[in-house]
């Protein structure tokens, strides 16, 4: 054994490992999972975007058949449950913390938004507490709601929470305004653009479901959840809503089918089923159905921006002075306060030298589902804003749109490059990607494609962007400067077995990545493991010392490296271990895949000889070294990554129906070093059906009265086989110079720049009709109104 | 859902002796509607009177000059088969964009037509061809059997038992699908046949409904060109966050020149 093949380690396309039980339905989701006496929650929600609680009669559900109870949020309140907590402290322009309103696990005096919820039934079957739960009468005075920003910041609004005087959460800003105000005073031009980000339900296939059960042995409890990081939840939920310690509280995240950032947040549902199990003495499960994840998934993106580039008559960019509205929804869901602020206005510099850059952030609560944190979260929102203005600008300078991208690049020379938002980007080629990708799309060929269309009855545009983003979150000290309240390394144990089979335990957390393959390959490729003998484990606090979860494209770039450190101890150690056994100098042995040898000798042990040393330690230098094989890391980032690339859309649209169809799509990104091509490919891929789908095809809508339309499949248009093209991926490599793999991370680079590019190709497509902007979604409908309403114009020219 | 009664009887008779006796038992076929509105509890009946096992709803012939497809028929079976696609191929390419396969493999014509979704398919082939609805108990022409949006001409019990396609010289369809439910935004299906020039146009209104100006200027002059330039009004059609009547009145206009196209 320990044989290696040379096409499992870094670079190799190893297939993945958890597909066979994912593919075959053999993977164990929690909503799989049935415990001993199981009971069922149903959660009644809130029918009213805004409305008090005057009272809540449960008597009548409380007499249903095989309901064990019903409680309410005063119930839990009365019981010491404490409300769900923020994650991120942002402070306001004067200094002062931003307006942080109680968030009570069920509502208590108030419904904030339609799936606020109001009581839980405690039953022996879901059907049972669902029809109890009907039974359940809450007296409402419906209220007046403020459904969208404008509504919330109107002068006499609603109020949702009696500590954010405006419904504003905080007023921000980063960056020096008098030195951009006066660049824009002596700028050659201005290109001014207002852009909304659509708001986006993420959708994840696998609803959330979490199990809560009490051990009456113990007094112990355990929680199943569908979480990007058990840990965290641990945490959160441990301190500060059921106040049980660690020790006590075990939370387990198994097969979980999709998050992209909504199973990050510590949700109500948790706390509900772990507490109402300790009450009820028995195991009790919730599984949301897709209305219900509809209305309860914290929401993503949701800004109103307002921005302009200031040029010089070279078309450099002197400045960027940005002004946001940002939706946080009803209340503040885990991570919200820092998205739209450290993960959006720290990204405004883009690939670009701007010198200047002035942004404010007003964060904005409103009687909506809370936003958080979605594919990309903040970083798509910098992205779309910037790759637009640039657009607008190149039209409006007359300069060619990648004439004006290349003259304001930073050179590979620059690196490190300190942007004016507090960034320190390590390396990467802007020139390259850019080159490769206009290379790959045919960027010089596409002249006769649009004409062959338009003989077709077509109108064809292409559009580019070059993004970067910022991942691998994040070091720890920087992040604590900025308000987050807790450390964001990553944990790693490298368990070898006697007989030299490796167990990884990570606190990076797999919800279709594949870091059961990635992070085998770096077994593979450093300790000369075969794939097949690394069990990776993630996702349970009973397992993995600690963790932080997988999201922001870290789990390679921070959980690997954990890993990789891991590995440098069990190294260190086993070449201690080899020195003894072959009678050598420390100092004398090597290790490369697999084998000990002493330098200049054909001395070697394999690492299952030195495993096999290390746990039967007959011969071991046992007076000063401890038996076993196992080694614990944290890791803690020295800075960000910075993923970044070109993405090339090309679009056709049916002026007659305004339907748009992606056609073509290339991305060539720098992710770093890439270990798996095949599950890169896959993660780009995915991340620009997403992309294309918020370009494209979904929107989540309000009504003006703050009932939610767009509240399922029949009405929130998820992209689909058919809506998307072929993606050319590539990939141009500069190394990550802080970490010790080399990665960026690639899980969001798709989400981030693909968006403008399809819009970019949309306004170019529709350049005839002179048109400047098209909102997200390029619905089928606005696209028809811009050319019926440019029509008239062009008939007459 | 909630609890309900389960019936499968293996006649028509049987059938509607079951609905008559319960007036709040409902009869499903391939439950694409029934189903999810009982999943998310916004209907209640007491009973289900499931219809799959009654062999006289079955089948798909030629009748003389007329295509009889029994109510019970799948949509791809009617997307396959030889007798459609022979005498009415726009009626098997119809069939064949509903839904996915799951769907094509599950919905039946005849819930789908006693269903009257403003936005399904069926309905425009019925009314576009002129087609027959026979019942249990009578025989209702397409024109007086759609009589709004979710309500036809059958009376309570009353069971759709087959339909009657007249077989046309010409025919076609177009529709725009809503791009979240794909379930047709506007559609337009078009003949010309024993029953004249028909024009008619599901999606856009409450119910389907016939474009007589179009039909008149297909009378004269069939083709696109002919209907380019009619204007439908936007009163009294839908409108969603999909699409607004205008839009709708607008594709009603593509819809159908598309529909000519197509029929050749």
């Amino acid at each position: 054994m320990n044989v290696v093949t040379p096409f499992e380690g870094i670079g190799a396309s190893v297939r993945r490992k958890e597909d066979l039980r994912f593919l075959s339905g053999r993977g164990q989701y929690t909503d799989d999972l049935n415990r001993q006496g199981q009971t069922w929650a149903h959660i009644l929600r809130s029918p009213h975007p805004h409305a008090r609680i005057r009272g809540i009669d449960t008597r009548a559900a409380s007499a249903m058949p095989g309901v064990l109870a019903v409680f309410t949020g005063k119930d839990m309140a009365e019981a010491g449950v404490g409300g769900l907590p923020c994650g991120w402290l942002i402070h306001n322009k004067d200094g002062s913390p931003m307006a942080e309103p109680p968030h009570p696990v069920l509502a208590v005096d108030k419904v904030r938004h339609v799936g606020d919820p109001v009581a839980v039934v405690v039953a022996e079957t879901r059907a049972q507490a669902r029809d109890a739960a009907e039974a359940i009468a809450v007296d409402y005075e419906v209220l007046p709601a403020a459904a969208t920003m404008a509504q919330a910041l109107a002068p006499g609004a609603p109020q949702l929470h009696e500590g954010a005087p405006g419904n504003l959460c905080y007023d921000w800003h980063i960056g020096d305004k008098a030195v951009v105000d006066a660049a824009f005073a002596r700028a050659h031009k201005v290109a001014t653009l207002e852009l909304v980000n659509n708001r986006l339900v993420p959708n994840a296939m696998e609803p959330r479901a979490a199990i809560g059960e009490y051990d009456r042995g113990t007094g112990d409890y355990t929680l199943w959840t569908t979480s990007q990081n058990p840990h965290v939840i641990r945490l959160l939920m441990g301190a500060n809503v059921l106040h049980i310690p660690e020790s006590r509280l075990r939370v387990i995240a198994p097969d979980v089918g999709g998050g992209f950032g909504s199973k990050i947040y510590h949700y109500a549902e948790e706390a509900i089923v772990t507490w109402a199990s300790g009450r009820v003495e028995r195991p009790v499960k919730w599984t949301a159905d897709r209305v219900e994840s509809f209305m309860s998934d914290a929401h993503g993106r949701d800004h109103v921006t307002k921005a302009e580039l200031a040029l010089d008559q070279d078309g450099k960019i002197l400045a960027l002075r940005v002004s946001t509205l940002a939706n946080m929804g009803a209340y503040l869901s885990t991570f919200a306060p820092c998205i739209p602020t450290y993960l959006y206005a720290t990204l405004l510099a883009g690939v670009y030298t701007t010198p200047a850059i002035y942004c404010e952030v007003k964060a904005v609560f409103t009687n909506t589902v809370p936003v958080d944190a979605y594919r990309g979260a903040g970083r798509p929102e910098a992205t779309y804003l910037l790759e637009r203005l640039m657009d607008v600008a190149a039209a409006e300078t007359g300069i060619d749109r990648i004439e004006l991208r290349r003259r304001n690049f930073i050179r590979p020379d620059q690196f490190p490059y300190q942007t004016p938002v507090a960034l320190q980007y390590d390396s990467g080629n802007y020139h390259a990607t850019l080159d490769q990708a206009l290379q790959a799309a045919d960027w010089a060929g596409f002249e006769a494609r649009r004409a062959e269309a338009k003989r077709r009855g077509r109108l064809r545009g292409i559009g580019v962007s070059t993004y970067i983003e910022a991942c691998g979150i994040a070091p720890s000290a920087v992040v604590g400067s900025l308000g987050a309240r807790a450390g964001l390394y990553e944990v790693g144990t490298i368990r070898v077995h006697p007989t030299g089979s490796v167990t990884v335990l990570t606190g990076a957390h797999s919800h279709g990545q594949g870091h059961e393959t990635t992070f085998a390959q770096l077994v593979a490729d450093k300790l000369g493991v075969p794939v097949a003998q690394v069990e990776v484990v993630h996702g349970d606090t009973g397992k993995v010392p600690f963790g932080m979860g997988t999201y922001g494209s870290r789990s390679l770039a921070v959980g690997g490296s954990a890993m990789m450190k891991a590995m440098d101890k069990i190294i260190a150690k086993g070449k201690r271990i080899a020195a003894h056994l072959m009678e050598a100098s420390v100092e004398d042995i090597e290790f490369e895949r697999g084998e000990f040898r002493v330098a200049g000798t054909d001395k070697k042990k394999t690492l299952t000889e030195i495993s096999v040393a290390a746990y039967v330690p007959h011969n071991y230098p046992i007076e000063e070294l401890e038996p076993g094989l196992e080694e614990t890391a944290f890791y803690d980032p020295k800075n960000f990554t910075f993923p970044a690339g070109c993405h090339v859309a090309e679009v056709e649209i049916d002026p007659e129906t305004g339907r748009t169809q992606v056609v073509n799509f290339t991305a060539v990104d720098d992710v770093g070093r890439v270990i798996n091509p095949m599950i890169v490919e896959g993660q780009v891929q995915g991340g620009v059906a997403q992309g294309i789908g918020q370009a494209l095809l979904e929107r989540c809508v309000y009504d003006e009265n703050g009932q939610l339309l767009s509240g399922s499949m029949m009405d929130y248009t998820m992209p689909r086989a058919d809506d998307l093209p072929p993606v050319g991926v590539a990939t141009h490599t500069t190394l990550c110079t802080h970490n010790p793999l080399g990665v960026k991370g690639c899980g969001e680079v798709g989400a981030i720049g693909s968006p403008p590019a399809v819009i970019n190709a949309v306004v170019d497509a529709l350049k005839e009709y002179g048109v400047r902007h098209v909102e997200m979604p390029a619905t089928p409908e606005r696209i028809w109104q811009i050319i019926n309403a440019n029509r008239p114009r062009m008939a007459a020219e | 859902m909630y609890e309900f009664a389960y019936h499968k009887p293996s006649s028509v008779a049987d059938a509607v002796k079951l609905l008559s006796a319960d007036p709040e038992a409902r009869p499903v076929a391939g439950g694409h509607t029934l189903l999810p509105a009982l999943k998310h509890r916004l209907a209640r009946p007491t009973a289900l009177v499931d219809l799959s096992g009654i062999a006289e709803l079955r089948g798909i012939r030629r009748e003389g000059d007329k295509v009889v497809v029994g109510a019970l028929a799948r949509h791809a079976e009617v997307a396959s088969s030889d007798v459609v696609k022979g005498a009415i191929p726009a009626l098997a390419r119809l069939a064949g964009t509903i839904g996915d396969v799951q769907v094509r493999n599950r919905g039946t014509i005849g819930g789908s037509v006693a269903n009257n979704d403003p936005a399904a398919d069926y309905p425009a082939a019925v009314l576009g061809l002129g087609a027959t609805v026979v019942t249990d108990r009578r025989r209702i022409a397409a024109d007086d059997f759609f009589t709004g949006m979710f309500t036809t001409a059958l009376e309570p019990g009353e069971i759709l038992v087959a339909i009657e396609f007249p077989v046309p010289e010409k025919a076609g369809y177009a529709k725009m699908k809503n791009p979240a439910s794909r379930y047709v935004m506007t559609g337009a299906f078009v003949s010309r046949g024993p029953q004249g020039v028909r024009v008619a146009i599901n999606g856009a209104g409450p119910c389907v409904f016939r474009q007589a100006e179009m039909e008149k200027a297909l009378a004269a002059n069939w083709s696109p060109d002919a209907v380019a330039n009619i204007r439908q009004s936007p009163d009294g059609l839908n409108s969603d966050i999909h699409g607004s009547a205008e839009y709708r009145a607008h594709l009603v206009t593509v819809m159908a020149k598309r529909a000519v196209a197509d029929a050749g």
